[in-house]
């Protein structure tokens, strides 16, 4: 710092000098307003959270009440019968989450593997921002995205391959013409999860004692049997911790899946349209014809916040008890 | 062939010696003078060791090449769309046409982070001073947990509580858009301020404390100027975060006029996201040039900002650590 006003020992005997001269009065009230504004911040934080529970619940006070838990496993969703259930919206969940978490997971780890075990330092500085770069992408930019350009893609090139190949697999049906679709939108949920997994995994990796790395080749370990034995058993909870948050971004994202998943109507199969809970949220909220629908979308809502919850309770509960864990055994 | 190459399998080869450990050395054929090789097992692992690697380096490239891609396909669209007028005058009347620009996106979606930032950030702030300077370590926990489960809320459930908090039976308004949009920011901006102010040196405070200094002179004169680069750091990631978020403003702020209004608490607020979204939803090759060119100018502004942060944040870790 050049200049001696930013000096924090300088700043300090101004202070001290100030403080000496003026009333205790004032600083007592000071400390207080202080103390209390802060309270109070943290109080409002708590508030938003626990409104967001009261409000959304209340919300759909009358869908639960109409449908109770067979909502969560009816199929149809007919606005004009008032007859709303989320089978169609939880299975997009289902499936959209799965293959987004299952190509995230193997290679957001991947990635933290290279970035904290394989690359030297100066490309780990450059890949590694560039990786979490990939989260800054906007999800509205994303779907677009995914919907112009990755959608033909997938429904001209890539669908056909896999539903020649391994299109036996019943899952795999006949390439959509559009390229809208739950395939599409679990890959553009891949691409938003991936950094996630991978910048708190190579932390966790990063973690990992040399001593111990240096001891399991000494012992004659390859590099990659070190990462086995070693580097990734000491680290499993916080990895899996990593993944839960993945999946509970997942879960929640609205727009860019409400854009790329077509807004199917009925459980098909995983190339054609679909819907998941939070796009049917984006996609009916605003044009709802009835309070019913309006309050089976809030309902949809009080889903998505409880799994979202959990996942995210799921990683701090592991986070905490792996950090514990590794104190103790440090 | 020799002894060595037959050792037991894979791993545990590691931790097990060998069945015939003993008679390695008491065998006649064992020769001190043998050159060391490596043997055919130990190739076969160092192989798949590489091979690992490689996997691992190429899903890193993968990373990188998805990320070019669609850097590339929003720049390439979008810069033929840049000009003067794109970046001032509105859409046209009739959207399938051409020519025309996002200007009043561009203006709301600043007046709408304006104001989601002047919300959090005092919030966030003194959040963080609660956590580091003023709570119990339980207390400091729970409200830790709290923010965590706040930025864990789906931001389309958040636009629920807000429609529910401020729209339902009046009108869409921007407000309601920047209020969603500041509680996204204020667990970012509270966990960065948190993590800045444990930063500060014990020292200051009890030197502060030494001098006679009250508490709320020293947090407003010693702590709080120390933290406040990587507090700013902190609160321009979290607005670039919500300039792109676009899940609240779909409902709270969706159905705006082509022209520049500030009347924030009675009508909605045009902004870049819901322009963008709702190009994606039409069939109409003019709306997608615009939507292109407003993306471009999105991301341009994000992408900027976090290569600044990020500069910034690594200055800053420096000079702290002198």
């Amino acid at each position: 710092m050049s200049t001696g006003e930013a000096n924090p020992a300088s700043r300090l005997r101004a202070l001290a000098a100030r403080s000496s001269a003026s009333a205790g009065a004032v600083d007592r009230l000071g400390d207080a307003v202080l103390r209390g504004l802060c309270v109070l911040a943290a109080l409002l934080a708590l508030a938003a959270l626990a409104g967001i529970a009261y409000e959304v619940i209340d919300g759909a006070t009358l869908a639960i009440g109409r449908f109770g838990l067979g909502f969560l496993v009816h199929t149809t969703w007919q606005p004009n019968f008032k007859v709303f259930g989320a089978g169609v919206m939880l299975y997009g969940l289902a499936v959209t989450s799965a293959l987004a978490m299952l190509l995230a997971v193997p290679i957001g780890i991947a990635i933290a593997l290279y970035l904290a075990m394989v690359a030297p330092p100066r490309v780990r500085n450059v890949i590694g921002p560039l990786v979490e770069m990939l989260a800054a992408i906007p999800s509205v930019i994303l779907g677009f995205w995914g919907i112009l350009v990755l959608a033909p893609f997938l429904s001209s090139d890539m669908e056909p391959f896999l539903h020649s190949a391994i299109g036996f697999l019943p899952i795999f049906g006949e390439p959509s013409s559009t390229g809208a679709g739950l395939f599409t939108a679990g890959l553009i949920l891949t691409i938003m999860v991936v950094p996630i997994i991978a910048s708190i995994s190579r932390d966790l990796f990063l973690t990992v004692p040399q001593e111990m790395k240096d001891g399991a080749t000494a012992l004659g370990a390859t590099r990659w049997e070190m990462v086995r034995g070693v580097v990734l058993p000491s680290t499993a909870p916080g990895v899996v911790a990593a993944c839960f948050l993945g999946l509970g971004r997942a879960l929640g994202e609205a727009i860019a899946v409400a854009q790329v998943i077509g807004d199917g109507k009925a459980i098909q199969k995983l190339f054609e349209t679909g819907n998941t809970a939070a796009s049917a949220i984006a996609l009916e909220f605003l044009g709802a014809e009835n309070r019913l629908q309006a309050s089976s979308l809030f309902y949809l809502a009080v889903i998505l916040l409880v799994i979202g919850l959990i996942a995210n309770l799921t990683a701090q509960a592991i986070t905490r008890r792996f950090l514990i864990h590794r104190a103790m055994t440090r | 062939m020799s002894d060595l190459e037959s050792t037991s399998e894979g791993g545990t080869a590691l931790l097990d010696p060998p069945d015939h450990f003993d008679d390695l050395f008491a065998s006649e054929r064992l020769d001190p003078a043998r050159p060391l090789t490596a043997s055919r097992q130990l190739r076969r692992r160092q192989i798949f060791s590489r091979a690992m690697e490689s996997t691992q380096t190429a899903a890193a490239l993968l990373a990188v090449a998805m990320l070019a891609f669609v850097v590339y396909s929003v720049a390439s669209r979008g810069a033929s769309v840049l000009s003067f007028e794109f970046l001032t005058a509105g859409p046209p009347a009739i959207e399938e046409t051409a020519g025309g620009g996002i200007g009043p996106m561009i203006v709301g979606t600043a007046t709408l982070v304006g104001i989601a930032t002047v919300i959090a950030m005092p919030i966030g702030i003194l959040a963080a001073l609660y956590m580091t300077e003023f709570a119990s370590r339980r207390a400091a926990r729970l409200l830790r947990m709290v923010l965590d489960l706040l930025f864990g809320v789906p931001s389309i459930v958040l636009a629920l509580f807000v429609f529910e908090l401020i729209v339902a039976g009046k009108s869409e308004s921007g407000f309601a858009g920047s209020f969603a949009l500041a509680i996204i920011m204020l667990p970012l901006v509270a966990r960065a301020s948190q993590e800045t102010l444990l930063l500060v040196p014990q020292g200051l405070r009890d030197a502060a404390a030494a001098l006679g200094v009250s508490h709320w002179r020293a947090l407003r004169g010693v702590v709080l100027p120390s933290a406040l680069g990587g507090i700013i750091t902190g609160t321009v990631l979290a607005l670039a975060r919500a300039a792109g978020e676009s899940a609240p403003l779909i409902i709270l702020s969706a159905v705006f006029s082509r022209t520049v209004n500030f009347n924030i608490f009675s009508e909605a607020t045009p902004n870049i996201p819901v322009y963008i979204y709702k190009a994606s939803t039409a069939a109409n090759p003019y709306g997608w040039a615009r939507a292109w060119g407003a993306a471009f100018v999105l991301l341009l502004f994000i992408l900027i900002v976090n290569i600044g942060a990020r500069a910034l944040h690594a200055r800053g870790r420096r000079k702290m650590a002198r």
